[in-house]
């Protein structure tokens, strides 16, 4: 007998998403969060498209700060190119979103248990069959048949394991955010500025929150993270832009524009979110693909539990499960941010001036894409299309 | 010695520093970053990475000992 049939490390979405479905399928589930909240800190810009949140939960409207209908990208020069049209997506309330997910975890059946850092895994045979943690400074541990590594980019569960999840600096964008408020943004456009002189090798947003609120952040690329400290360029950026604006939250981060590891599956552990490396390489959204993983993994868990076959092979239905939804497109969008990586600021003004060409009024998202497709291979339309969909 | 010296009353917790270690070297509870030193090998990522300048690598002079 285990304590436990799944222990999923971390209760961020991946981790609750993965709760839930393993509870669901009829597995004793814990979830171990070593904050004292779910849900908080919040180290996130917090927008997800509508049709990405719609994949997993109906959106409730305690969980949105604004909906955005209108995405403006800004080139280093300051061309503005904005694509007005159809619901596009939100900027959450995480805090609250957060907590309701993973309530929905304890609604199927699972339970969680915060200020429980994990700090190793317990091993038979070779293969994981638990874990080790600290509840409040207590030592404590708990076997189980799967361990679900949910823990964030920051995940150490992998490395445990013997699975390689140490990002390299060109796929890490190294992030500051300040949620602010007095400041006169659109409530209902987000905002992206591109370029060296904002974020070299990242981007800046304009997140709006509601009341003249918003969430302002910029992420540099690791690579060039050793010139460009996140927090002085954002500063700078305060300074000129929002000038009046109070700061009420601060927070690093830091977002794995990565490929998906190569392995994130092992003999009783499975990895997800963040700590599988799921997020879109373009724009590092990550709560969307984060339930996706989250999602599959919870259900492979609850399946070998009901097999009673906990090998890495089994777990190979996870993996296909992720290539199928997410991981090809994800392989795409890597390539994509490749090549934007490789955009001087003069490339990116060039291509913003033959987009501002396209006239307003056709400016919705598809239309920008298709017309400006066929003049030149834009780059930048990929970006936004990744954007539209976060 | 050269070592990761850890500005005081600095770090936010957010683990980039932690994700891009190629050694696993870097320990983060709720609000406790701790660099092993004896696994560290002084590659110096983690300074670049940390988005708030935290972390720095310098010469160990005796009362910024670290050591767990
Ligand atoms: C500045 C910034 C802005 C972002 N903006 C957006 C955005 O606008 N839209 C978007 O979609 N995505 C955004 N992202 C990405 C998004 O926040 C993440 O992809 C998402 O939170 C990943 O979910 P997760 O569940 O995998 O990991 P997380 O949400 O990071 O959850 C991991 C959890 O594991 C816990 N944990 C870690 N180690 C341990 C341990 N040893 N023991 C116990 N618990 C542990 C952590 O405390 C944490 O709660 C942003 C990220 C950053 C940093
Ligand atoms: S990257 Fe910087 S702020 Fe983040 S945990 Fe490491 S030292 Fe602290
Ligand atoms: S210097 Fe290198 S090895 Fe040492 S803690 Fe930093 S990243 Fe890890």
């Amino acid at each position: 007998m285990t304590d436990f049939d799944v222990v999923v490390v971390g209760g961020g979405p991946a981790g609750s998403m993965a709760a839930w479905y393993a509870a669901k399928g009829g597995a004793k589930t814990i979830i171990l969060e070593k904050d004292r909240d779910i849900g908080y800190p919040v180290r996130c810009g917090e927008a997800v498209s509508d049709a990405g949140l719609r994949q997993f939960v109906e959106p409730e409207p305690n969980w949105i700060a604004a909906s955005i209908s209108n995405i403006r990208m800004v080139s280093p020069n300051g061309t503005v190119i904005d694509t007005a049209g159809q619901a596009l997506g939100y900027v959450l309330h995480r805090r609250i979103f957060d907590y309701d997910i993973a309530n929905k975890a304890v609604q199927a059946g699972a339970h969680i248990l915060t200020k429980a850092y994990v700090t190793g895994l317990l091993f038979d045979n070779g293969r994981v069959s638990g874990v080790e943690y600290e509840y409040l400074g207590e030592k404590r541990t708990l076997s189980a048949k799967v361990v679900i590594g949910a823990d964030g980019v920051e995940s150490r569960v992998g490395r445990w394991a013997g699975l390689r999840t140490a990002l390299k600096l060109r796929d890490t964008e190294s992030c500051v955010q300040f949620s602010v408020a007095n400041v006169d943004v659109d409530p209902e456009r987000i905002d992206f500025y591109v370029g060296h002189n904002y974020a070299p090798g990242g981007y800046l947003w304009v997140f709006p929150k509601g009341d003249g609120k918003a969430n302002i952040g910029l992420g540099v690329v690791g690579s060039e993270a050793k010139h460009y400290k996140a927090i002085d360029l954002l500063n700078r950026f305060m300074e000129k832009e929002f000038p009046n604006a109070s700061t009420l939250t601060m927070i690093c981060g830091g977002v794995p524009v990565a490929k998906t590891l190569k392995k994130y599956t092992a003999d009783g552990i499975m990895l997800t979110g963040d700590a599988a490396r799921m997020v879109n390489p373009v724009t590092g959204g990550g709560i969307v693909s984060g339930m996706h993983g989250g999602k599959l993994a919870g259900t492979t868990a609850a399946e070998a539990v009901e097999a009673g076959d906990f090998s890495e092979k089994f777990f190979d239905r996870y993996v296909k499960g992720w290539n199928k939804a997410g991981g090809e497109d994800h392989a795409r969008l890597y390539r994509i941010a490749d090549a934007v990586d490789s955009l001087s600021d003069p490339d990116l003004d060039d291509i913003a001036a033959s987009l501002s060409k396209v006239p307003q009024e056709k400016r919705s998202l598809l239309k920008i894409f298709t017309t400006a497709a066929k003049k030149r291979p834009s780059i930048l339309i990929d970006v936004a299309r990744a954007f539209a969909g976060f | 010695m050269i070592m990761i010296h850890i500005k005081e009353n600095k770090c936010d917790f957010c683990g980039t520093c932690v994700a891009v270690c190629p050694v696993d070297a870097i320990e983060m509870a709720e609000a406790d970053l701790k660099i092993i030193h004896e696994t560290c090998i002084d590659c110096d990522i983690c300074v670049w990475i940390c988005p708030i300048d935290v972390l720095e690598s310098r010469e160990n002079p005796e009362e910024e000992v670290v050591n767990d």
